[in-house]
């Protein structure tokens, strides 16, 4: 694990990707800090870090395009498989070496606070419990990011499609306000989910009974739920695209709440796509 | 020690892998051989643990591949069809990285990557980038990464393909060479290769183990042919007397041919081809002609191959023939010969 981890940190910084990174993210934070603390002379500092969490939608996919797709293409998965190590760990040696090259910036930032606490009151509790909060939702949109990766050998469509799934994700609060919150509705939009789900499983699994099967029984109880109380799927879609937004559970921590449960929930979804991505590797030895 | 039992691997409907069993021993070089298709990167890649079989078992020295795989991997080096190398790396910054992957720490780490590294003849290119090494580094490099970690077992699928042939004669000296320390499998579609620095020959067809065996005994195969070759300055006349004299002679045939000699093949029915041969050679003699050339004709592996592979479908037919060759290991060597032989004279 730790020689995984120490190789893909000499990869990023060989190449430009860790230093773009931390440009982007720096670049986009220094605009807020100068926009919010400088020239409109507010003191809270997680206002920028709110602000700043729209860059993610650009920079995380950029980073971890090639953690997997790129192995693929090259071939040196196989060198991966033949090694002693487990796929678990070479998964987790990848996603901590990400994390490092997402600390680096993230130090310099937690300075900020400091420097503005010269001039003026400056809370510094909710300054870095954002700024945790910050750290920890990026942890989980990367992990996103390793798991798309590893679903392909091209790294332009691991990033597109990163894009796509993070912009849909900042984007479906404000979204969750126009999808029709009647029950109808709902049941229109799970029967899309369940047959989108179908098909991910069809494709990673390569078993089109387990696939129908599972999409047949998820939309028999939606529809059997749907007549038998119709009361308890009104409001579900909106419902669905609110608590699915890891970007609302971040504002949580901006307004000065520190949320334990999002927390959890940043936590679960790094274990649920890390846990997801050693299947996609895995998968690849069983096809 | 490698064991292969009933090893099959199926891709949706189409079977790459069948049924395949074979038991390696300590030691020597061996030669995967089989057109291409056949199965043998498949076959090697199940071996070190990079892909799953559909059924069957892999155990190297007694550990299963499938069941403990780390302690099953330790013992063994595997240089993949493409090199898996990181091209932004440099040779010695990437045989790091496959070194601590391995477990090797501190000084034992450099001392393994010196030694490799010798011994691959890569300590001059060590510090320069691997995608601007040429195609014969790059291979050395992935051999290199194989033998890290002091490996029992070094699998090379194909370390030839691609070379030039100074290249070529390089690595197969590299191979002969690994074959004193380490036992060493290596696939190939080129016979000569195979015959030049194998201590055994497997031969793969279709998924199936057509043959294993020694390159000679493989050539022996084939010297049933029981012919005979001969250039002498006699006249066709003049030789068909001198044959009459002898017996056992089934068939003559001549080559026509512009120069003054002639070149005649003739078949025998003799067991001791050698004895014919004798007879043959008195025979000129004793008419003052004289003889050129006087040669059994050997069959090289490539003919071998042929009339394996293409029999592989006779094989099939016959069900009891073809399981006899399959189930074939080392110790069956006299066997194996028989059968196959038998193979041979049924198409």
């Amino acid at each position: 694990m730790i020689a995984v981890l120490k190789h893909e940190l000499r990869n990023y910084f060989h190449s430009l990707t860790a230093y773009v990174f931390g440009a982007f993210l720096l670049a986009f934070v220094g605009i807020g800090s100068m926009l919010y603390n400088i020239q409109a002379a507010v003191s809270n500092f997680e206002f920028v870090l709110s602000f700043g969490c729209l860059i993610f939608v650009v920079i995380v996919p950029i980073l971890t395009m090639r953690i997997i797709a790129e192995e693929k293409k090259l071939k040196t998965d196989q060198l991966l498989y033949s090694l002693p190590i487990t796929t678990a760990q070479v998964v987790v040696g990848k996603y901590l070496a990400l994390l490092v090259v997402y600390l680096i910036p993230l130090c310099i930032i937690s300075i900020y606070p400091l420097i503005f606490k010269q001039y003026g009151d400056v809370y510094l509790l909710t300054s870095y419990g954002s700024i945790l909060a910050f750290f920890i939702m990026g942890s989980a949109l990367i992990a996103v990011g390793v798991f798309i990766s590893s679903l392909t050998e091209n790294q332009g469509f691991a990033a597109g499609i990163g894009i796509a799934v993070i912009l849909l994700n900042y984007y479906s609060v404000r979204l969750s306000e126009y999808v029709s919150s009647k029950a109808m509705g709902a049941v229109i939009a799970l029967c899309v989910l369940i047959i989108a789900l179908g098909a991910v499983i069809n494709y990673l699994t390569k078993n089109q009974n387990l696939a129908y099967g599972i999409s047949l029984v998820l939309i028999a109880a939606t529809v059997i739920t749907y007549f038998v109380d119709e009361t308890k799927l009104e409001g579900l879609l909106p419902n669905i695209m609110r608590k699915l937004s890891l970007f609302e559970r971040f504002y949580a921590f901006v307004n000065g709440v520190f949320d334990m449960t999002a927390i959890v929930y940043f936590i679960s979804v790094i274990v649920f796509f890390l846990f997801l991505t050693v299947q996609s590797l895995e998968k690849r030895r069983y096809n | 020690m490698i064991t292969v039992e009933h090893l099959t691997k199926r891709y949706g409907d189409f079977t790459a892998v069948n049924d395949l069993s074979f038991e390696i021993g300590e030691g020597h070089v061996y030669g995967f051989l089989g057109p291409n298709g056949a199965g043998k990167s498949t076959t090697m890649n199940i071996m070190t643990g990079c892909l799953s079989a559909t059924e069957g078992r892999v155990s190297i020295y007694g550990y299963d591949i499938f069941e403990e795989p780390n302690k099953a991997k330790k013992l063994i080096g595997y240089l993949p069809e493409h090199p898996p190398l990181y091209m932004s790396e440099t040779p010695y910054e990437y045989l790091r990285f496959v070194g601590e992957a391995k477990g090797l720490r501190g000084t034992e780490l450099k001392n393994q990557i010196e030694q490799v590294m010798e011994r691959t003849k890569i300590t001059d290119v060590r510090n320069r980038c691997i995608s601007a090494l040429s195609k014969g580094y790059k291979q050395r490099v992935g051999i290199a990464q194989a033998l890290l970690g002091n490996p029992k077992v070094i699998i090379l699928d194909e370390p030839t393909v691609g070379l030039d042939p100074i290249q070529i004669i390089e690595i197969r000296d590299l191979i002969k060479e690994l074959g004193k320390t380490h036992t060493v499998i290596f696939s190939s579609h080129i016979l000569s290769e195979v015959q030049a620095i194998c201590d055994m020959i497997l031969i793969i067809s279709k998924g199936k183990l057509i043959a294993f065996d020694t390159p000679e005994n493989l050539e022996k195969m084939m010297l049933s042919s029981n012919e005979i070759i001969i250039t002498s300055d006699a006249d066709e006349k003049e030789i068909k007397e001198i044959l009459a004299g002898i017996n056992h002679i089934t068939d003559t045939d001549f080559e026509k041919k512009d120069t003054e000699y002639v070149r005649a093949h003739i078949k025998t029915d003799r067991e001791d081809i050698y004895e014919v041969s004798k007879a043959i050679f008195n025979g000129f003699a004793s008419k003052g002609k004289v003889l050129y050339e006087l040669a059994l004709k050997r069959a090289n592996l490539e003919e071998v191959f042929i009339e394996l592979t293409e029999s592989d479908t006779a094989a099939n037919n016959s069900a009891e023939n073809g399981n006899d060759l399959k189930t074939s290991k080392s110790e069956e060597n006299a066997n194996d010969v028989k059968s196959a032989e038998g193979e041979v004279t049924d198409k």
